[in-house]
């Protein structure tokens, strides 16, 4: 899309703002609406839209395929990994209670390390499976349409 | 009063809306233009989420209904054909099934309790126990965060798994193909071969 002059200038002054609306839609989902789900999601559609803008090539130089083998078990293994502190910290499995010196601080912080770890590998795997099938097609023209 | 007619007028919009997209989804055959009104009925749905008041759903909807899977479609619609093969004939056995179904549907929410009351089944159970803890113990605002990510904890470890071997899954599959049929061309010198 290398001569869509709207599309490429319009989502360039967008995509900060969208990540940085992912960050607080992960961060503030104990107080509105939203999680790490949406915020993954969110997070995602901005490469997505980076890389169908300026290409799959430019979006892999801004985000390495490489990172995605990292970032999409990471997220899961905070997610368990917290399960298995709150089991050393002799509490039951995901108990939050025990994280913190009082049960709610330990439920708000385990909840916000939860949250990002569901946010960190729905991010990667929704940027992990807009690569795998952009990556099988060549660019496509506009009268491929 | 007047409210409450300004809420029937947009449901009503929005449900004429959703069913004349479906309708146009059935009738096109043009695969691109499938893609995009499944888009915007992804997009009616969270407008009428948020009508709903279950602005959590709206959002999932919104950025995963109608921003991702879009894309995706139209990602796997570039490694197919862009259209529909046949036009599809008039069955009248799935028509009847389908007919008997929804009538089923309707009938069965006759006997449903009101939206928004407090003496529906599914607030009775174990509901309140999750709003008083969500508001003493855990102090979150958003109760659906709460009980997500704190009382349902285990299912939502379990959704993130299931999320995590879909994106393995479809990487294994599809991800790294090209880069071994580049190196199959350069090994094989026979291109018949590969057909």
């Amino acid at each position: 899309m290398r001569h869509h002059l709207i599309l490429r200038v319009v989502s360039k002054l967008l995509i900060p703002f969208i990540l940085l609306y992912a960050l607080y839609v992960q961060f503030h989902g104990d107080y509105g609406p939203g999680g790490g789900f949406q915020a993954g999601v969110i997070f995602g559609a901005a490469f997505v839209l980076y890389a169908l803008i300026y290409g799959v090539e430019t979006a892999q130089k801004a985000f390495p395929a490489s990172w995605l083998a990292i970032l999409v078990p990471l997220g899961l293994l905070i997610f368990g990994g917290t399960g298995v502190a709150s089991l050393l910290l002799g509490g039951t499995y995901l108990d939050y209670d025990v994280l913190a010196a009082t049960p709610t601080g330990g439920q708000h912080l385990g909840i916000i390390v939860v949250e990002f770890g569901v946010g960190v590998t729905v991010t990667g795997v929704i940027i992990a499976i807009f690569f795998a099938y952009a990556g099988r097609t060549d660019d496509i023209q506009d009268d491929d349409w | 009063m007047g409210s409450g007619l300004v809420n029937v007028a947009v449901d009503i919009s929005l449900m004429t809306l959703l069913a004349v997209t479906a309708i146009g989804i059935i009738r096109s055959r043009h695969l691109f233009a499938t893609a995009m009104l499944s888009g915007i009925y992804s997009l009616i749905s969270a407008a009428l989420f948020v009508t709903l008041d279950a602005v959590d759903v709206a959002f999932t909807e919104a950025a995963v209904g109608a921003g991702i899977s879009t894309v995706l479609m139209l990602g796997a619609m570039t490694l197919t054909r862009r259209s529909e093969k046949h036009a599809v004939k008039l069955h009248i056995g799935p028509i009847l099934v389908c007919l008997a179904v929804g009538a089923a549907l309707i009938y069965g929410t006759v006997e449903m309790p009101p939206f928004g009351s407090t003496e529906a089944a599914g607030f009775k159970h174990i509901v309140p126990e999750y709003i008083a803890g969500s508001r003493d113990d855990i102090q979150v605002p958003n109760i659906v965060t709460s009980i997500l990510a704190s009382y349902r904890g285990f299912d939502t470890l379990g959704e993130t798994a299931v999320i995590f071997t879909a994106g393995i899954g479809v990487w294994f599959l599809i991800g790294r193909r090209r880069r071994e049929d580049e190196e199959d061309e350069k090994k094989t010198e026979t291109p018949g071969d590969r057909a």
